[in-house]
């Protein structure tokens, strides 16, 4: 299986620190992962590097089947070959209905011209439907996302993803202050959603990473410390050091 | 919640259940929302038509048709002239400034983009027309003066009689370069759009391809704007320095045809660019692009995450609001009748943002009221008309208080009803605000206020 992604070599430092050491990762097209490690271990970091916001001082990041690199390509290109980005706290457009965000995310020609002429077809309207009935909040859609409680932003925002329609699902703390029902229900997707496409989860509960029953990257201070099942590498004596040790 | 099962999340599976019809015996596709739309879903999308979705269209052009007739009516050309030429050209500058308004308002309410330049555009705009006029009403005069001689004139005498006219009040007598068009009507009203166009084009590019946002990216506009007035202050700018260009209420070949006339002509057009400008940029912010504006106002990071180039759609708005501005300086100053550098000092375009913040920044009606309201007081504190007020130790002359008065209000504005003069219809309508505890509805410097959104 050819890889979707693969990050070589990678190295990053801020003003003399060194956030990502030599980092080496690949995901295959229809793969679920999971990324472990202490705070300031890189992991934010990785993500920035991926989807465009940080540049690398060395390395290579190749993606698709072509290879072609991403670090000459801006945030917007890169987000409309593929990669999606869920960040940890929930990033709606407030001020707009949930079916205006929904709109705004569906897959769609970018530019100012296509937006411009651009007019909902009775696809799109199904789609968009479609994908608020899946998070439950097809009640809400003529409201302002602002209203929204946090829980049901953060579905919002799943399905502003799912409307994108990536390759590949960066997503970064999905359980961070869910209830227990609402991680299930997040695993449950997460777990679905990479049957058709790769998926990166950047998780510290170890409980939920346990849950999503897949290969397991453990990072420490830039690079790769360990990589396999969790049971592979909670038994791997550095990590047990580092990252579990510390209770 | 009941457990009723839905759909899987991803548009790429083949053959999607229909809701309610997955397997019995997954757990995996609970998710929060359950099977079916509730009314509300389709009521998000209904194709209402464009009047039904933006009312205020309707409003605008009913009270700007009724303020033609009246004015027609009331005019010295077609009417008992109960007011006078100069009240009509300022009712018609006065439409002109709601133009230029406008544009700010889709730059900066609609976009977060804090320009402090648009009134450049405006004046740059009224300088392509300005040349054209001067350049024709010029030769006119010189063809006039040149027939009494015994030989006719040569195409070549006309021009060194014209160049001669209009550059002896700053020392030349040649043509400058940046004239080559001014024969012209047709190219010179190309100019009026590619000249704002351009220089918005090219300076966009500049500043936000390096990403520079919020306050430094107005004081860039602002040192765009100063430096153009500066440059053009300078004599051998080409455009007659501090002089400006003068006697643009003349129009070329109608030197008969009266002031009266011209005055309400101008008026009807200035009225007409409005309308249309209005009708076309409510149906733009209501559309797809009026939505991307707005996430960019409130979150320019997401948007490029959900792969919108934010840049280009910047330098598009940016660009699309300098020709706008453009247009509305063209058909401004031949009812000014004079243009200067002064007008391009960035004292106007800070002018341009407190209107616009005064109407209520992010609706288009807003912006409009803001500046018909406030230029028309200020004209008529600054006319002179409006009597004193004697305190005994000291006498307020409105015509330097004015400008006390206006900056008091504007500071009033911004702190106690940041909605401005269109927070009234949202009162009339019972819209709220929504209560955040003074939290922005989006991360960056240009976002929606809290105060400013509607519930």
């Amino acid at each position: 299986m050819s890889a979707l992604l693969e990050v070589s070599g990678v190295s990053v430092s801020f003003d003399g620190f060194k956030a990502i050491n030599n980092l080496s990762f690949s995901i295959g097209p229809t793969e679920l992962r999971a990324i472990i490690g202490p705070n300031g271990a890189g992991k934010t970091t990785f993500m920035d590097i991926v989807t465009g916001k940080t540049r690398p001082n060395a390395g290579t990041v190749k993606w698709g089947e072509r290879g072609q690199s991403l670090l000459k390509m801006s945030e917007a290109a890169i987000a409309r070959a593929g990669v999606g980005r869920k960040f940890q706290r929930p990033t709606v457009f407030e001020d707009q209905t949930v079916a205006e965000n929904l709109v705004l995310a569906l897959k769609s020609p970018r530019s100012p011209f296509a937006a411009l002429v651009f007019a909902l077809s009775g696809e799109g309207r199904k789609r968009v439907e479609a994908l608020a009935v899946q998070v439950g909040l097809t009640e809400h859609l003529s409201r302002k996302s602002g209203e929204l409680s946090h829980g049901q932003k953060q579905w919002l925002e799943i399905a502003m993803l799912l409307a994108q329609e990536p390759r590949l699902l960066l997503v970064d703390e999905p359980a961070a202050g869910m209830t227990l029902a609402e991680r299930e229900l997040t695993t449950a997707m997460l777990v679905e959603i990479a049957r058709t496409r790769a998926v990166v989860v950047v998780e510290h509960d170890m409980d939920f990473v346990r849950r999503l029953d897949c290969r397991v990257t453990v990072l420490h201070e830039g690079s790769v410390l360990a990589e396999g099942t969790l049971d592979h590498v909670t038994k791997v004596p550095q990590v047990i050091e580092v990252y579990l040790g510390r209770g | 919640m009941t457990d009723t099962l839905t759909s899987p999340p991803t548009a790429s599976v083949p053959n999607p259940a229909t809701p309610g019809s997955a397997p019995p015996n997954s757990s995996v596709f609970k998710y929060p929302g359950g099977a079916g739309a509730g009314p509300r879903a389709s009521a998000a999308f209904a194709t209402k038509g464009f009047f039904a979705k933006n009312p205020s269209v309707l409003w605008f052009v009913l009270i700007i048709g009724a303020l033609v007739i009246g004015v027609t009516l009331l005019s010295p050309a077609f009417g008992g002239g109960e007011m006078s030429t100069s009240f009509v050209k300022t009712i018609g500058k006065t439409l002109c400034l709601c133009l230029a308004a406008l544009a700010m308002d889709i730059v900066w309410g609609y976009t977060g983009i804090l320009s402090l330049g648009h009134m450049a555009f405006f004046a740059l705009g009224g300088y392509m027309i300005g040349q054209w006029l001067m350049y024709a009403r010029t030769q006119e005069i010189v063809v006039q003066a040149l027939s009494a001689e015994a030989l006719p004139a040569t195409p070549g005498e006309i021009a060194q009689g014209v160049a001669t006219q209009i550059f002896g009040v700053v020392g030349g007598s040649d043509m400058p370069l940046v004239w080559s068009f001014a024969h012209s009507l047709p190219l010179q009203l190309m100019m009026v759009v590619l000249v704002p166009g351009i220089l918005a084009l090219v300076f966009g590019w500049l500043a936000f391809r390096s990403r520079v946002t919020g306050v430094y990216l107005s004081i860039l506009t602002q040192a765009m704007t100063l430096a153009l007035a500066l440059y053009l202050f300078q004599n051998d700018s080409g455009l007659r320095g501090n002089n400006g260009l003068s006697g643009l209420q003349n129009l070329p070949e109608m030197g008969a045809t009266s002031q009266d006339l011209v005055s309400i002509w101008f008026f009807w057009a200035a009225a007409a660019a409005l309308v249309l400008a209005y009708i076309l940029l409510a149906w733009v912010v209501s559309g797809k692009l009026g939505s991307v504006l707005r996430a960019i106002r409130d979150d320019e990071q997401r948007v490029r995450f959900l792969g919108y180039p934010v840049e280009g759609y910047k330098l598009f708005v940016f660009a699309v609001t300098a020709v706008i501005c453009g247009i509305a300086g063209a058909l401004y100053f031949p009812q000014a009748g004079i243009i200067n550098p002064a007008e391009l000092a960035p004292i106007a375009s800070i002018y341009l943002a407190v209107w616009v913040a005064i109407g209520g920044r992010g609706r288009l009606y807003g912006s409009v009221i803001g500046a018909a309201l406030v230029s028309l007081l200020s004209s008529w504190f600054t006319s002179g008309r409006v009597p004193s007020v004697p305190l005994g130790f000291y006498t307020i002359d409105w015509v330097d208080w004015w400008k006390v008065l206006l900056g008091l209000s504007f500071v009033l504005v911004t702190l106690f009803a940041p909605k401005g003069i269109g927070g009234l219809f949202d009162l009339f309508q019972g819209l709220k605000t929504p209560d955040r505890k003074g939290a922005p509805l989006g991360p960056d410097a240009g976002s929606l206020q809290e105060q400013e959104a509607v519930e």
